[in-house]
């Protein structure tokens, strides 16, 4: 694996619901290019941490730094740095007063202020990408869940990010619809995007990533290739939170 | 039976017929209530604009979340909902003069019902704006759109659609409620039906006056029912 520069870089994170300290001072580096992947049971701070990595969560304490810019810093303007960083929910999110092409479109014209003739052609061009060319006309609720997931993609990668972030992306879905989302990832993985996924996606995990994090109650436990965390884990809840997902 | 009671039940309901169709009566009087019908269309518009305006204005001044604002609007809201629109044109029209604000009754009616609409209104679109999903900010905010950007371009979208129908109900209620102009001499619909009753001893204007009104809610109905649907999106 090329290790390139550090695109994503975290620092002694730590965030409180309340009482409940969920992230208990998480380090982490992303490199460009690389493909981190994150498990864990559920309640262990995964999809925290990703939310945090755009500051749809806010962080208690800790720095993050993404492409260079301090995400916490005063000064820094939240919504120019969030263009670089696209995420994708469980939920997909798409707008759903809007066609695929009007929810691709949207922060293309309103984020960016690209005149409509040059959003639509980006626009286009990202559903082409993700398989999705003959559905631009169509409304959210005439598409499948996989199409969906694809769109919700199509409308992160559009804005050509520096990272994107996937929150549980194909949890929501249907067992046949999983694979259509995981190829698309593939690809998007395979053109270099530096991604942070957090999925129970085992198989693609194995396949694709080049670094598996496993977090359990707000901590990072154990970090490495996915042959490591799935074969010969080192510690003893890894070894029990691995050996529980391969009995499915 | 003897064969008289046809006879008498004729003259029960020529009585009738004379009572609230007098021809006579309502041929001289169409004119003004026809009057009275365009000051009623003139002032429902007004008001409808008006208060539709400003409920979503203060709906959107209440997602910004500043709580002394946010209870001035609680407050103001809850007490134009409270208050009997009757009471607040009556209060208006002979307790604004006494600080120097006498407005004569179109102007206080127009303003008063606006008040009331928009209370509801807000209430309305507020509870539109509070029943989008949170993913649909955190989508639209996770592409770099702010606030205002989310909001008019995600969410209000969506909410206005959502309360189409109880604004519709409200639009209606309202346009009725310009029949309280007519307490402080507001020639509306009512007003020019009652006064005509009294000079001509009959109360067929009123008659007259009840399909003024017919004219006047069959569009907005039809209206509404077309705005539901042509801005609805499939679920």
């Amino acid at each position: 694996m090329t290790q390139g520069p550090v695109l994503l870089s975290v620092r002694g994170l730590r965030k409180s619901f309340g009482a409940t300290e969920v992230l208990r001072g998480i380090d982490l580096d992303v490199h460009e290019r690389e493909l981190v992947f994150i498990i864990g049971p559920s309640g262990s701070g995964k999809s925290t941490l990703l939310r945090c990595c755009n500051r749809l969560e806010e962080p208690s304490s800790g720095s993050i730094i993404v492409d260079g810019t301090d995400l916490m810093a005063r000064g820094t303007d939240i919504n120019l740095l969030r263009r670089r960083i696209g995420m994708v929910f469980q939920n997909f999110n798409l707008y759903p007063h809007m066609t695929a092409l009007g929810n691709v479109m949207l922060a293309l014209r309103r984020v960016l202020k690209k005149p409509r003739a040059e959003a639509e052609e980006i626009a286009r061009a990202a559903l082409a990408r993700v398989g999705l060319a003959d559905k631009a006309a169509n409304y959210p609720t005439e598409l499948s869940g996989g199409q969906q997931q694809r769109v919700a993609i199509a409308r992160a990668v559009a804005l050509d990010p520096k990272i994107m972030l996937f929150d549980e992306p194909t949890s929501a879905l249907d067992p046949e619809l999983v694979g259509s989302v995981l190829a698309t990832m593939r690809e998007l993985r395979e053109s270099g995007m530096t991604m942070m996924v957090v999925s129970h996606e085992m198989g693609f995990a194995r396949a694709a990533a080049d670094r598996v994090l496993f977090m359990d109650q707000g901590e990072i436990i154990e970090q490495g290739p996915p042959t490591q965390i799935f074969e010969d884990p080192r510690e003893a809840r890894t070894r029990a939170f691995v050996q529980q997902i391969n009995r499915h | 039976m003897n064969p008289a009671s046809p006879a008498a039940a004729m003259t029960n309901w020529q009585a009738f017929l004379f009572t609230f169709f007098d021809a006579k009566t309502m041929a001289t009087y169409a004119p003004k209530i026809a009057q009275g019908f365009l000051l009623t269309v003139e002032l429902a518009i007004l008001i409808v604009i008006s208060g539709l305006a400003l409920g979503l204005f203060l709906a959107v001044v209440r997602s910004f979340r500043i709580r002394p604002l946010n209870w001035l609007i609680v407050f103001a809201v809850d007490l134009f909902r409270a208050l009997p629109p009757l009471v607040i044109i009556v209060f208006f029209y002979f307790g604004l003069p006494v600080v120097g604000l006498g407005f004569e009754g179109f102007t206080t009616t127009w303003l008063a019902l606006t008040l009331v609409l928009a209370a509801f209104a807000e209430e309305i679109f507020w509870a539109g704006i509070l029943a989008v999903p949170k993913g649909q900010w955190e989508a639209a905010r996770s592409t770099g759109l702010g606030f205002l950007g989310t909001l008019g371009w995600v969410v209000l979208p969506q909410a206005i659609r959502m309360t189409i129908p109880p604004l519709t109900n409200r639009t209606i209620a309202i346009t009725k409620g310009t029949a309280l102009g007519s307490v402080v001499a507001v020639a509306e619909i009512l007003s020019t039906a009652q006064s005509a009753m009294a000079e001509s001893a009959n109360p067929s204007p009123l008659t007259l006056g009840a399909i003024a009104y017919i004219i006047l809610f069959v569009p907005v109905v039809i209206a509404g029912r077309w705005i539901e649907t042509r801005f609805a999106w499939k679920r």
